[in-house]
């Protein structure tokens, strides 16, 4: 019968308890941030140029599989290791002197060879003659064919392929492990933090192309064994140290002590306060790792020490392998291959770069 | 005097502890590096040596077996390991396998002097145009151009770097014929030579530090003179004296034909270097000015009045330096693995691909001298960049906390 004695203002707020389930208020809190950040993040152009290039070469790797599924692409023809184009094209060659006034293996062919298989050529001669692989950009290989018959544009979007799930897959070992040992030794210090901080110098002073290929000489390295090796290296290295850093000036706010004294133990504390206030950084570091582990597994390839299908990296190596590495007239078989590490490990980096302006406001404008 | 020192190390300041608490560590540091180093060499499956005896038929297999014996590689590999420790702490870093009997510190003193050449000179480029570029780019924050050479920027920072050296050599060297495409000097012009290649690479080296010393100092006391004008004076002077000085010095010097010689090989690995490399220190730089910019000593600065070029200068950028002149140090440090991949590509011979021949064919006492090395001079220079901290900005303190 007292209720109606109770001031009006106290029984608003009984009303206003939401009955939405928790998680959904999460959700919806999540959205509420995600939105802010992105406004941020669309502010600062540097990002989102990285972006809309990512985004590109997603669309270039996921394309290949669909190519081949709705039967636009025949793998006899396009596949990255065997395709072989076997069709006869002509092409109209100059006849010089010998091999080595071949400066354009498209358009020109050498006239010593022209007679021992039994043809009477003068050199200058215009003739119609089958070329050979590579052939240069046309209507059924917009990016031209390899040495061995095979299409580039298939064999950089295989490469796109493996150069996301080798980069993603470093960046999230390294910085699950950053993340974990950076937060465990800010949180405990002593000899913990000592131990892993050592430990870190230690990954830092190694030279790192010269173990790597020490690691590649106990048996091939697959792609992703070199992915975790990368992760391991990073994780434990460089990126531990930076996150600890952060880790530090997050240990010491207000709220990891009202967790303490409210009876919170130190797991609860690492896992439930702790790491969550280091994600930020985390994430921000998942992108520049990317961008690392690209380049690694670019120049291993590069040097021929790994035992994939088909990656960026192997296209210039065997281009190397077969001859063509310094000669401008066959510039397809390398230029898009070396264009596209760069540009994806760029990508990575700027829209890190983006993200470091949310993360880290004193980058803000003003 | 002794008892000042004792005093200043141990008990009265937090450096002096905080610097020997780190020596300690590094030594300790290092002793687990090498082991590990040695470890991870000899695991790699495979003894190239012994096979390559083997493959040899006119070896008998007494021979093979003192051959093995020679090197050491009879005995059990932990008293291996405690040999070849001792040696190495003695100062006898051992002979080369693959270049037998050629001792290691023969080879190391013949191919450091070229790389310290190559990338001092490049470390140089890098930073001074670095430096001035991201002063630029941070104070031209959000205007016409800055996403522009930003982009420009990281593209030339995340370049495939092989690939963009190999283009670069396509263009300038094959295509263009300006520069040599590789190697570091051409024997014909050497044959007969009174002097060594290491040996004018040295003097080169001295001449460029000594000018480059000289103007820098120069420049940096000229910016404690009041008048502008006299300061202007003062630095302009610098250069031509410098420069000029330099000009001298080398036009009435014998070796000047071998000089011209190593300086046009020098060229395009050296500007392919800075390409690459001053995109980095342009980009710590913008953000260092940026965290500079927002501080409270700034904007006194610019509400006494001073011009926006010498706010730029001589307060933001100054205090900006600190965390660039760091990444210096670092980068030194990390000055042989980071070699590799140039010295292969120009075919640069020196510690670089020191490292890469010993790794590939297993010649594990050079790889282990090149390894050691490498570690000591990441070593000192993350302590020296941590001390350059301390020394250089005073609000940082040095805690005993590890």
């Amino acid at each position: 019968m007292d209720t109606k004695q109770v001031p009006e203002s106290l029984q608003r707020i009984e009303v206003q308890i939401p009955d939405r389930p928790l998680w959904r208020i999460r959700a919806g809190l999540l959205w509420e941030s995600f939105k802010s950040n992105w406004k941020l993040f669309k502010r600062n152009r540097v990002g989102l140029v990285g972006l809309v290039v990512i985004i590109l070469f997603a669309i270039l790797g996921l394309a290949q599989p669909i190519l081949f599924a709705t039967g636009v692409w025949d793998a006899k023809i396009y596949d990255v290791r065997t395709g072989n184009d076997t069709r006869v094209r002509i092409a109209e060659m100059t006849v010089v002197a010998n091999v080595d006034e071949v400066i354009d293996p498209t358009s020109q062919i050498d006239r010593r060879r022209l007679i021992a298989e039994g043809e009477n050529v003068q050199v200058g001669d215009v003739i119609q003659r089958e070329l050979k692989h590579p052939w240069p950009p046309d209507r059924h290989h917009l990016l031209g064919t390899d040495p061995n018959g095979s299409d580039i544009l298939s064999q950089l979007m295989y490469g796109a392929r493996a150069a996301f799930g080798l980069g993603l897959l470093a960046a999230f070992v390294t910085v699950f492990i950053a993340t974990t040992v950076g937060s465990v030794a800010a949180y405990f210090g002593g000899w913990v933090d000592s131990f892993f901080m050592r430990f870190a110098d230690l990954l830092l002073m190694l030279p790192i192309l010269a173990v790597l290929i020490v690691a590649s000489s106990f048996g091939r390295f697959k792609l992703w064994h070199l992915a975790i090796f990368l992760g391991l290296l990073g994780g434990f290295g460089g990126t531990a140290i930076v996150l600890k850093s952060q880790a530090l000036s997050v240990k010491v706010k207000p709220f990891i002590d009202a967790a303490r004294v409210a009876g919170g133990n130190n797991w609860r504390i690492v896992t439930a306060h702790l790491i969550p206030n280091v994600m930020p950084l985390s994430f921000l570091y998942v992108m520049f790792s990317v961008t690392g582990a690209i380049s690694s597994e670019a120049v291993l390839s590069f040097l021929g020490l790994l035992n994939i299908q088909m990656s960026w990296g192997l296209m210039i190596n065997k281009t190397q392998s077969a001859g063509y590495l310094l000669n401008p007239a066959t510039w397809w078989l390398i230029v898009p291959a070396g264009l596209a590490v760069t540009l994806l490990a760029g990508a990575f980096y700027l829209a890190g770069r983006g993200m470091d302006e949310i993360i880290n406001p004193r980058l803000r404008n003003r | 005097m002794s008892g000042y020192h004792a005093n200043a190390f141990t008990k009265g300041s937090p450096l002096g502890r905080y610097v020997i608490k780190r020596f300690v560590q590094m030594v300790v540091l290092f002793l687990v590096f090498f082991a590990l180093s040695w470890i991870a060499l000899q695991a790699i499956p495979g003894n190239s040596i012994e096979q390559q005896l083997r493959l040899n038929p006119n070896l008998p297999p007494e021979a093979i077996t003192q051959a093995l014996a020679r090197r050491g590689l009879d005995k059990p590999p932990l008293e291996q390991f405690w040999l070849y420790t001792k040696a190495f702490f003695t100062g006898d870093l051992g002979v080369s396998w693959s270049r037998y009997p050629q001792p290691v510190s023969k080879l190391i003193a013949e191919r450091l002097p070229r790389t310290v050449m190559l990338f001092s000179v490049a470390l140089l480029f890098q930073y001074l145009i670095g430096f001035q570029a991201g002063k630029y780019l941070a104070w031209r924050r959000n205007k016409r151009g800055e996403i522009a050479i930003t982009i420009a920027g990281v593209s030339l920072f995340t370049v495939f770097y092989p690939w963009f050296g190999l283009m670069m050599i396509l263009l300038f060297a094959v295509k263009l014929g300006w520069v040599p495409t590789n190697g570091f000097i051409v024997e014909a012009t050497w044959r007969g030579a009174p002097v060594s290649a290491n040996h004018v690479m040295v003097i080169m080296f001295f001449s460029l530090l000594a000018v480059t010393a000289f103007i820098g100092l120069t420049s940096w006391a000229s910016s404690r003179l009041d008048q502008p004008n006299r300061r202007r004076l003062v630095k302009i002077g610098a250069w031509v004296v410098g420069l000029g000085g330099f000009w001298l010095f080398w036009a009435t010097n014998q070796y000047l034909v071998y000089a011209k010689d190593v300086a046009v090989h020098l060229v395009l690995p050296v500007s392919v270097l800075t390409m690459v490399g001053f995109a980095g220190v342009m980009l710590i730089t913008r953000t260092s000015m940026l965290e500079t910019m927002k501080e409270d000593f700034v904007t006194t600065a610019r509400a006494k009045g001073l011009s926006e070029a010498m706010v730029r200068d001589r307060h933001a950028a100054r205090t900006a330096l600190l965390p660039v002149s760091t990444s210096l140090v670092l980068a030194v440090a990390t000055v042989i693995d980071g070699g590799i991949i140039t010295e292969s590509i120009f075919g640069w011979p020196g510690m670089g691909q020191l490292l890469l021949a010993s790794v590939v064919s297993e010649d594990i006492p050079v790889a282990l001298a090149a390894f050691s090395f490498t570690g000591i001079l990441a070593l000192l220079g993350h302590f020296a960049a941590d001390i350059l901290y301390g020394v250089l900005d005073p609000r940082i303190r040095v805690t005993s906390q590890g």
